[in-house]
């Protein structure tokens, strides 16, 4: 116990003596957090503040068109501005580098007459059908496409979701005028605004619940989604000083010098683990607190801790070891300290990527969704998520924590091996 | 682990050579030294003396033959053998982050020591190699010569029954170099065996009673100082050196 305590001890001050190695396993993580929270923040807020500007060029002078841009304002993802020119690309292009638009949608200049005449056509089949009108309705042809220009920034998933809505709004349109039409085929006058509305607004709400395992009803935010899976990130990031430490401890004479010595090098081994859990609890006890009391001097949502709080210790705990574990497997097996912070790096990167710290696991397709389970990050992130977002307990944790503990001993079992093969134990 | 009457090192039939490397280093090497001898290992670049001294600290594993240290086999993670030995390596072997103090500290209680025993020696051994002033500040910050001086003493932390030393002096002034020889000829007036290898010929004339000439994992020469002197009628090691050895460069 007495060599033990004595190893700590000097791993700690070697530690703190390392300016570089603090600042990569506390300062990056730390701005990590704050800057992609940020960042993340502004894309939660999208359709409240910071609404997508959209330019609308309308080459039609009817009462169709106008309706369509109201509907595209109603939606309340864009902020809408018009301009006028032709029909071109170049002049969308033009107009959106000029206005700083993210999309261009250009109206063809027949639309009203088109939809018009589309209405009125399917106004007159379904007269037929109802057996209320003799004449046959005349056929109409399609209307001419809207085209929507975009700045090739936006990611894929904004342009569906655009796309999405700017069909809606052209729905909303097109059954307002067969509507009309069918209205005036029927009663031979217009169609009172008021019945207009009614027949067309949706007045059914759509209620957005998350589900919790407690009951609670907390509103999931990017502080949220985003404080426990980058505090998993610089967990794993003291890959870089403590699989570094161990090559570097290798290549110095002291190691020579601790193989003559009468003490296994398990002792130094199992020095660095608690050593270094302890670093991983003291980073996960930063980020949280920043994210409790500092975020919102950022203009950032404050940090909810779970209700259970022993089960975030315990999982803090598990989601610590296994990053030790792995940096010291690393280091272990790493003959030099650019093999150990290189490999190092990227593997954690990958390990974040497979593991959905950087795109949501339930978004992946197939080898990577299975990929995902090899990667300890992802049982470390489903198990900070099922007490973050989920409000859960222990025991919900528990199917994340027990293939967590399983990789851990896996890494565990790793080094030993590497150890053996290497006569250092 | 009792110390007993046998030989300090004894090397018997040592068979060795690297992984990889259809060479051997040694085919059936033999050395026997004794308890208290101040004993130099002495070769070209390349003549084994590095790896045999790896043999005898355990650092290597023998692939057949024995060597004992005091009649105990060496190797095999036998820790009480490793009492018995302390090691020089010839690379600074120490944390420079930590001061002489930490640093005494940690591989003090590596080497077997109590807390009062490690406080103790610390005292000893930073008075006797004149330490004493820069006991907390960070090794890094040192002299090469002081940083010689934290090697040595760190080896003889726990007052081991034999020392090995490789190349203890590189590098040090000559004041330096006075005050280790000084100390190590003290520490062997106290009984300690010293097992010591460098290529400061004119200082292991000063340090050693009995020497080996190692060539090409084979040992050419091995006896008293003076006998050996006397046989091959040089006057001094490096001349006994260059006789047995050749001039040719080996590295």
């Amino acid at each position: 116990m007495f060599k033990l305590k004595a190893t700590i001890i000097k791993d700690v001050k070697v530690l703190l003596r390392d300016k570089v190695g603090i600042c990569f396993m506390f300062i990056m993580p730390i701005l990590l957090v704050v800057v992609v929270t940020s960042i993340q923040n502004s894309t939660f807020q999208l359709v409240n503040k910071n609404r997508l500007p959209i330019i609308i060029c309308n080459n039609d002078t009817g009462q169709s068109s106008k309706q369509l841009i109201i509907a595209i304002g109603k939606i309340g993802l864009f902020k809408v501005s018009q301009v006028k020119g032709d029909e071109s690309e170049k002049s969308m292009a033009d107009a959106m580098h000029q206005q700083d638009a993210m999309l261009g949608v250009i109206i063809p200049s027949n639309f009203s007459s088109k939809v018009s005449a589309k209405s009125k056509s399917i106004a007159g089949k379904a007269l037929t059908s109802f057996g209320l009108q003799g004449e046959t309705a005349k056929p109409a042809g399609d209307v001419d496409p809207l085209t929507i220009y975009y700045n090739p920034v936006l990611q894929e998933s904004i342009r569906l979701s655009v796309q999405g809505a700017l069909r809606s709004a052209l729905q909303m349109t097109e059954s307002r005028e067969t509507l009309r039409s069918l209205y005036f085929s029927i009663n031979e006058k217009e169609l009172p605004e008021s019945l207009e509305n009614e027949m067309l607004n949706n007045k059914t709400a759509i209620n957005e619940v998350p589900v919790s395992k407690d009951g609670t009803r907390s509103t999931p935010n990017a502080t949220q989604h985003n404080v426990p899976s980058w505090t998993i990130f610089a967990m794993f990031f003291i890959i870089l000083s403590l699989g570094g430490g161990i090559v570097k401890e290798k290549e110095s004479g002291s190691f020579i010098r601790l193989k003559t010595l009468p003490t296994s090098y398990a002792v130094a081994m199992l020095s660095k683990q608690i050593t270094y859990l302890g670093i991983t609890m003291l980073q996960a006890a930063v980020i949280f607190s920043m994210g409790i009391w500092l975020f919102p001097f950022f203009g950032l949502p404050a940090l909810n801790l779970p209700a259970d709080f022993l089960a975030l210790v315990v999982v803090t705990l598990i989601c610590g070891w296994c990053a030790v574990s792995y940096s010291i497997c690393v280091g272990v097996f790493a003959e030099t300290h650019e093999q150990a912070n290189g490999f190092g790096a990227v593997s954690i990167v990958i390990l974040a990527c497979i593991g959905g710290l950087m795109v949501p696991s339930f978004a992946m397709q197939g080898f990577f969704k299975s990929a995902a389970n090899i990667s300890p990050m992802h049982w470390c992130l489903q198990a900070y998520y099922t007490l973050f977002l989920e409000g859960g307990k222990l025991k919900d944790v528990l199917n994340n924590l027990i293939p967590l503990f399983i990789i851990t001993l896996l890494f565990q079992f790793l080094t030993f091996v590497g150890l053996k093969r290497k006569n250092l134990i | 682990m009792a110390v007993t009457n046998a030989l300090a090192v004894d090397v018997e039939h040592v068979g060795f050579k690297y992984p990889g490397n259809p060479d051997a280093s040694f085919a059936d090497l033999n050395l026997k030294i004794a308890k208290g001898e101040r004993f130099g290992l002495f070769g070209p670049n390349g003549a084994g003396k590095t790896t045999l001294l790896s043999l005898m600290t355990g650092l290597l594993a023998v692939d057949k033959g024995h060597v004992k240290l005091l009649g105990h086999e060496v190797g095999g993670q036998n820790n009480e053998v490793n009492k018995l030995f302390g090691f020089v390596p010839q690379d600074f072997s120490f944390y420079d982050e930590l001061s002489p103090v930490e640093n005494f500290a940690f591989f003090g209680a590596w080497s077997g020591l109590k807390k009062q025993a490690i406080k103790k020696r610390t005292n000893e051994l930073l008075d006797i190699l004149g330490l004493d002033d820069v006991r907390d500040k960070q090794v890094k910050k040192f002299s090469g010569g002081m940083k010689r001086r934290v090697n040595l003493a760190i080896g003889v932390i726990h007052n081991p029954v034999i020392l090995f030393l490789d190349e203890p002096t590189v590098g040090v002034d000559v004041q330096t170099r006075h005050a280790i020889i000084n100390y190590l000829l003290e520490l062997n007036k106290n009984g300690t065996t010293l097992v010591y290898t460098s290529h400061q010929l004119g200082e292991a004339e000063g340090l050693c009673e009995q020497v080996a000439l190692i060539d090409d994992g084979k040992i050419v020469a091995q006896d008293g100082l003076n006998k050996l002197l006397k046989h091959y009628q040089e006057e001094s090691l490096e001349h006994l050196f260059l006789k047995l050895t050749g001039k040719d460069y080996r590295d």
